[in-house]
């Protein structure tokens, strides 16, 4: 299988709190892999520094062949082909549905205004809401916002999503219409990786999933050998709290 | 906008308003009685003095008013309100200082171009704004070369310029050039490289923190050191430069408030898009920032508008320095308020003018339904 992610022994401070700590990971073509854990555990900075919204200090990133570096034309070149979602959405709001996701094409991969809005539109069908095409941000519901944050990144073509807690600054009622839209991608072949605490969710997609502790991956199964046949006890706690509540 | 209200005015309607708003209770009602009483009589007063019982061009003998003396006000004393006639007589100086008469038509044509200049900066939906953003590209030159004068046209060096032509002309190309370097500096003082920043911070804080009268003698005095020998710039120019630089230095910090507010969400968001620095800071960061920056950027021009009267220390006439010569001039001396209503009421409207722009801005780029 081709590698796309590699991540060794990645190590990360912020000031002189020790947030990474030897992370090994590898990500292959087309492998869905969920990342869960307490909170504090370094399960976002660890997706984050594989586009560098974080830098590490430690150890080795390489997407796609290229390793992360200082390097801007690198980071530049990762950022085009790694797409990510956030838990607030972060949409612009001062620009319009259409023009979210028209930007990074026009701006980026300098499309013309006319393909770069039919693109726009195809990602709006697929994400199930063309007819918001013209609305601003503030007027949209959360989900139907993160709907949108995901067409955006889609409109680059990425090869690779990646997903910060995608459903968890949405009321209960729309977390179901952005999961059914991130099945749709895993579905299609995208190579994703998701933190969340969506465990219905990770048992449906989910190639691999990872716990993570303390800056550490304690553990990296299968999801079925992880939630049934959990090997250590930090995990065994975790998902005893997370699923019987 | 709120729901409840209908753009129809019925007398019904206001009725209902002022029961409810004026006349509520008795205190309410006592004071309503109060306050319109004291508006009118002070509102009858002033339009008595400045309209009803003010003396134009001619006094109440019908006497064309060359001088004081000839002012109703001054023949029968208490009578008679306003004696407008020195802004008539001397309309030339406030308009235009001590500009050649006959050269006046060139300063006109100027301020009647100032506003297409604008229009297309000021309003982004207007039809065919691309040919009126080249104009406002051009107009700089063409304004210089009609104030100033060159091949064609005889020169009116700056020392004659005066009045509200001085004040515009530092007002307007003040805020013009502050308005890019404050942005720069804005960003600078935000920037990761530590020399940038702190040439940005210790510019914007030198600047913020000597008085413009200070900036203003310094740059009469200093300005010539930094240029070489022979070159004398004029003292307009010297006061634009020290206008300019104090505007971009409070105009910086103003921006900066609002680079501030934007979440650092929405640069990462750019960032994973792929966008580079620049064009997450002018697609992204400025549009946001400026928009929340708009009342106090709009606040800073409004000081500076008014802060170009300061010129006057440094021997130029600006529309309040022409006011005051006006008043020096023993044939018209002691019409105070005359000259000083003048030249507030000028002031007062080009001021007013940025501040209801400022809020047509600030209505005109909400986009969220809050």
């Amino acid at each position: 299988m081709e590698q796309v992610i590699q991540l060794e022994k990645v190590n990360k401070w912020f000031d002189d709190f020790h947030v990474l700590k030897d992370i090994d990971l590898t990500v292959t073509k087309g492998q869905k892999i969920v990342v869960c854990g307490p909170s504090g555990s370094g399960k976002s900075t660890m997706i984050r520094c594989i586009n560098r919204l974080e830098a590490h200090q430690k150890g080795q990133i390489v997407v796609h062949g290229t390793e992360l570096t200082n390097d801007l034309k690198n980071i530049d070149m990762i950022r085009k082909n790694v797409g990510m979602v956030f838990q607030q959405f972060n949409l612009f709001p001062h620009l319009s549905v259409i023009d979210n996701i028209t930007l990074a094409p026009i701006w980026v991969k300098k499309l013309p205004k006319k393909e770069a809005e039919n693109i726009a539109m195809t990602y709006l069908e697929k994400v199930k809401i063309p007819e918001q095409a013209q609305k601003y941000p503030g007027q949209l519901s959360g989900g139907q916002q993160q709907r949108v944050a995901i067409a955006r990144s889609l409109a680059m073509n990425p090869d690779i999503m990646l997903f910060d807690e995608p459903t968890s600054a949405l009321d209960p009622e729309m977390i179901k219409e952005v999961l059914d839209v991130m099945i749709q991608l895993a579905e299609e072949g995208m190579t994703m990786l998701v933190v969340t605490h969506e465990m219905g969710f990770a048992k449906t997609v989910a190639d691999q999933m990872i716990f993570m502790d303390e800056g550490r991956i304690v553990e990296q199964a299968t999801p079925d050998e992880f939630f049934n046949n959990p090997k250590s006890d930090r995990t065994k706690l975790f998902l005893s709290q997370i699923l019987n509540h | 906008m709120t729901p409840n209200t209908s753009p129809y005015l019925s007398p019904n309607k206001m009725l209902n308003w002022s029961k409810k708003n004026l006349f509520s209770s008795w205190v309410n009602t006592i004071m309503t009685v109060i306050a319109l009483i004291f508006l009118y009589e002070v509102g009858t007063f002033f339009l008595n003095w400045a309209i009803f019982k003010a003396d134009f061009i001619n006094n109440f003998r019908g006497e064309t008013i060359t001088d004081r003396t000839f002012c109703s006000k001054n023949i029968e004393v208490g009578q008679h309100g306003a004696c407008w006639a020195i802004i008539f007589v001397r309309f030339h100086q406030f308009m235009y200082g001590f500009y050649p008469v006959e050269e006046a038509w060139r300063v006109n044509l100027v301020y009647a171009f100032l506003p297409f200049a604008l229009i297309g900066v000021l309003f982004d939906k207007l039809p065919l704004r691309r040919v009126f953003l080249y104009f406002t590209f051009a107009f700089p030159f063409i304004a210089y070369f009609m104030l100033y004068g060159g091949p064609g046209l005889s020169v009116v060096a700056t020392n004659k310029w005066g009045g509200l032509l001085v004040t515009l002309f530092l007002g307007v190309t003040g805020i013009a050039m502050a308005f890019p370097l404050s942005i720069l500096l804005a960003l600078g003082r935000r920037s990761n490289m530590p020399i940038v920043k702190s040439i940005c911070v210790v510019f914007i804080e030198f600047i913020r923190g000597v008085p413009l009268i200070t900036l203003l003698f310094t740059a009469n005095v200093m300005l010539p050191l930094f240029l070489p020998e022979g070159v004398k710039p004029d003292n307009l120019l010297r006061a634009l430069v020290a206008v300019t630089l104090f505007q971009s230095a409070y105009m910086a910090e103003a921006i900066r408030g609002g680079l501030q507010a934007i979440p650092k969400g929405q640069i990462e968001a750019a960032q994973s898009l792929g966008l580079n620095y620049w064009q997450t800071t002018r697609k992204i960061i400025l549009p946001q920032a400026l928009k929340i920056a708009i009342p106090p950027i709009v606040n800073t021009c409004i000081g500076l508008f008014k802060d170009t009267s300061l010129v006057l220390i440094i021997g130029l006439f600006d529309l309040l320095g022409i006011g005051r010569a006006a008043l020096s001039d023993i044939t018209w001396t002691k019409l105070y308020y005359e000259v000083y209503v003048f030249v507030s009421l000028i002031f007062f409207i080009f001021c007013f003018g940025m501040s209801r722009y400022s809020l047509y801005l600030e209505k005109k780029l909400k986009t969220d339904n809050s």
